[in-house]
């Protein structure tokens, strides 16, 4: 690989990550929805993402040049070679778990994408241009959720704080750079995320107003993923998810 | 009706494609407007069914009675001479 290529790969490789890993939390709420068609609305946040996280690695395979398939990249690396953000792996929780992480990831991409439809780099604005339209539905979604459940009953108020609170140590981290980052940033290719930062705070900070939550103190934010560290979570969804490929390689049907 | 514990029932119509009518494709459980609305979406339009989408609380849905279809339906029955059979469909025209 040339060395721009590389970096390519890794920026796909990351992006194609944090769809992955999100995908596979949302599909574990298949038959455990509150209501059947909450189940339904999850579920087809998680098959969006599969989606998303299919043309990422397929464009990282590409630029790799070793024949791989998208399966191969999906399916085939250890912890440590995943570089998803550690918000994408958190557990479900309770529904206002899974919608404060929505909400935190969904702001996020829906600022993210909207700058990376201007890469420089056709593949990557080709994507972001997609993932964009489906990204401002699962942003909506989470806020009128965010809302529904802060301004509901005493109860809902109580668990989405909570789990806007728990969550928010995680957050951080979407923001981080490395020379990935700022090589590919020098070429017009790659967002700069630290520009991202105040919008999606501003964002937030809008919504929570309007579910009467509190926006979460900062204390202390976790990190790691740009490097391939984990919570113990990521080796359990792994397990699941490649035990397949890995007792059957190249297992068809 | 018999309550549940699923929120409000809103009924679903979905708009195929730009001209054509809204049609009936079913049922979703909401507690507003805006979530009725994402919710048919999500269970009605997945497979790109849709362009446009209507929902309405079924409450405000006012249905004949079964009792009165005797009275309602059945003079119909016999008045063939309503269908406009005769008249030849223009050239193209797909929906009239």
């Amino acid at each position: 690989m040339t060395d721009i290529n590389q970096l390519k790969y890794s920026y796909s490789l990351r992006l194609g990550d944090n769809a992955w890993i999100l995908s596979h939390r949302l599909a574990e709420w298949c038959s455990n929805g509150p209501i059947l068609e909450e189940d339904l609305a999850l579920t087809n946040l998680a098959l969006d993402l599969i989606g998303r996280a299919q043309g990422f690695y397929k464009y990282a395979a590409e630029l790799e040049g070793k024949g791989k398939s998208e399966d191969d990249i999906a399916y085939r690396r250890n912890e440590r070679q995943y570089f998803n953000n550690l918000i994408m792996e958190m557990p479900n929780g309770n529904f206002a778990d899974t919608i404060a992480r929505q909400l935190y990831v969904s702001v996020f991409e829906y600022y993210f994408f909207r700058e990376l439809k201007n890469s420089k780099d056709e593949t990557f604005a080709a994507l972001a241009a997609k993932t964009l339209k489906e990204v401002k539905y699962h942003m909506a979604h989470a806020a009128d959720w965010t809302i529904r459940l802060g301004d509901g009953t005493e109860e809902s108020h109580k668990k989405m704080q909570k789990a806007l609170n728990e969550l928010w140590m995680y957050t951080g981290e979407l923001f981080e750079m490395n020379d990935v980052d700022s090589e590919l940033m020098a070429q017009g290719v790659s967002v700069d995320l630290s520009m991202l930062k105040p919008k999606w705070e501003q964002h937030i900070i809008d919504v929570l107003k309007e579910a009467t939550l509190a926006q979460p103190e900062d204390i202390y934010m976790q990190t790691g993923s740009r490097q391939g560290i984990h919570t113990e979570h990521l080796g359990h969804i792994l397990g699941d998810m490649q035990y397949l490929q890995r007792a059957y390689p190249d297992a068809k049907w | 009706m018999a309550t549940d514990s699923q929120l409000d029932l809103w009924e679903v119509f979905i708009q195929g494609r730009n001209g054509s009518h809204h049609t009936h494709a079913g049922s979703v459980h909401a507690s507003d407007k805006k979530m009725a609305l994402q919710n048919a979406r999500d269970i009605y339009t997945r497979r790109g069914e849709g362009s446009s989408i209507w929902v309405v609380p079924a409450v405000a849905i006012s249905a004949s009675n079964p009792e009165d279809a005797e009275a309602f339906f059945d003079p119909a029955d016999d008045k063939v001479y309503r269908h406009p059979t005769f008249y030849q469909m223009p050239e193209g025209a797909k929906q009239i």
